[in-house]
């Protein structure tokens, strides 16, 4: 590699950290390896535990279901059985509807390896339910990802009736309503929660 | 409401690559054309797997030298329950192995038919792949060598 392209080509380590190394004869003229696949993996089984096993079950009824912290009353979705904030069990159950806004959201434009389903570029973004404290994650579609915008109305797209799971998987994604925009003038808020009071 | 437990298989896997930097990547060089190498301290003694700089000293290492392909296991520890990935599909051991010419161990697998083989002192001696790519499961694992072999 020449001087002028190690100054340029953003894979080529930095050259203060390229210290030469001597090596036995028989490399010496071996093409030298420069990177290494080293895949992590853990396979194990998951089991959602109460509050999330009635939210996926709900899925399976194209519902959506949050709880509510008893305390401050802000709505979690997807459940978990006790409030982040007050840290005391939910109170109740509540049923959502699947419309709400896009609070913010990322482009990507790289491939995920295994992930034919996701063609870049698409964009996913932390989608607020009307009636919810919090956002979950979604993929915005049906329009094009340029396009999105934060406040912009989102409702669910189930899959079809017949392939409806038992999984959070049954919404294929978040498309435009064409409602007006929801006004949001804090920004500092976007993706947090205020803390429960005192 | 069903009162049957739900749950679901979960593999989280990211197919890292990273850049081995020098003295990784010469190791694996080496690998890929069956040579082991080590990396050369101040003091003479030998590191293998080498590092990049002195455990003790911090100086920047930088003469890689070849070592020998048999060995001593220094410690060992049966797998009886080898898990997907792992470098043999039996039970096997896993093993720090002291290369003839280096003064540190490696970790890799010693290929014995029980831990009744197994000794701490024994000799053993690598066993490459046919098809290598520079990366450490270039070496398929260990075997025992018996003890009348001289190799």
């Amino acid at each position: 590699m020449t001087g002028e392209s190690a100054a340029t080509d953003p894979l080529a380590p930095p050259s203060g950290l390229a210290a030469p190394v001597t090596v036995p004869e028989a490399l010496a003229s071996a093409e030298p390896v420069e990177s290494v696949c080293t895949p992590i993996r853990l396979a194990y089984t998951y089991t959602p535990g109460r509050a999330l096993s009635g939210y996926l079950r709900a899925m399976g009824d194209k519902r959506i279901l949050g709880e509510r912290c008893g305390t401050t009353g802000q709505v979690f979705v997807p459940p978990r059985g006790v409030s982040p904030l007050a840290g005391t069990a939910t109170s109740d159950v509540v049923e959502l509807p699947d419309t709400g806004y896009v609070d913010s959201f990322n482009i990507t434009r790289v491939p995920i390896e295994r992930r034919p389903d996701l063609k870049p570029p698409y964009c996913s973004a932390w989608i607020v339910l009307d009636g919810a404290s919090v956002g979950f994650m979604g993929l915005v579609i049906n329009i094009a990802p340029e396009e999105v915008r934060i406040g912009m109305r989102v409702q669910a797209v189930w899959k079809p009736d017949e392939e409806l799971e038992t999984s959070a998987a049954n919404i294929l994604g978040w498309e435009p309503t064409g409602e007006p925009d929801e006004v949001i003038t804090d920004y500092e808020r976007i993706g947090r929660v205020e803390a429960a009071p005192a | 409401m069903s009162s049957e437990v739900l749950q679901a298989p979960l593999v989280l896997e990211y197919p890292f690559t990273r850049s081995t930097g020098p003295v990784i990547g010469a190791f694996l060089t080496g690998l890929r054309e069956g040579v082991i190498c080590g990396i050369r301290r101040a003091d003479g003694t030998i590191l293998c797997p080498p590092a990049e700089y002195d455990p003790l000293t911090a100086e920047r290492l930088t003469e890689m030298v070849e070592v020998g392909q048999s060995g001593e296991v220094v410690s060992w520890a049966w797998n009886g329950e080898p898990r997907p990935m792992q470098p043999f599909d039996r039970p096997f051991a896993w093993a720090l192995i002291r290369l003839d010419g280096a003064d540190t161990s490696m970790l890799h697998a010693v290929f014995a038919d029980g831990a009744e083989e197994m000794s701490t002192g024994m000799r053993v001696r690598v066993v490459w792949r046919s098809e290598r790519e520079g990366h450490i499961a270039d070496i398929a694992g260990f075997e025992p060598i018996p003890a009348e072999d001289p190799s």
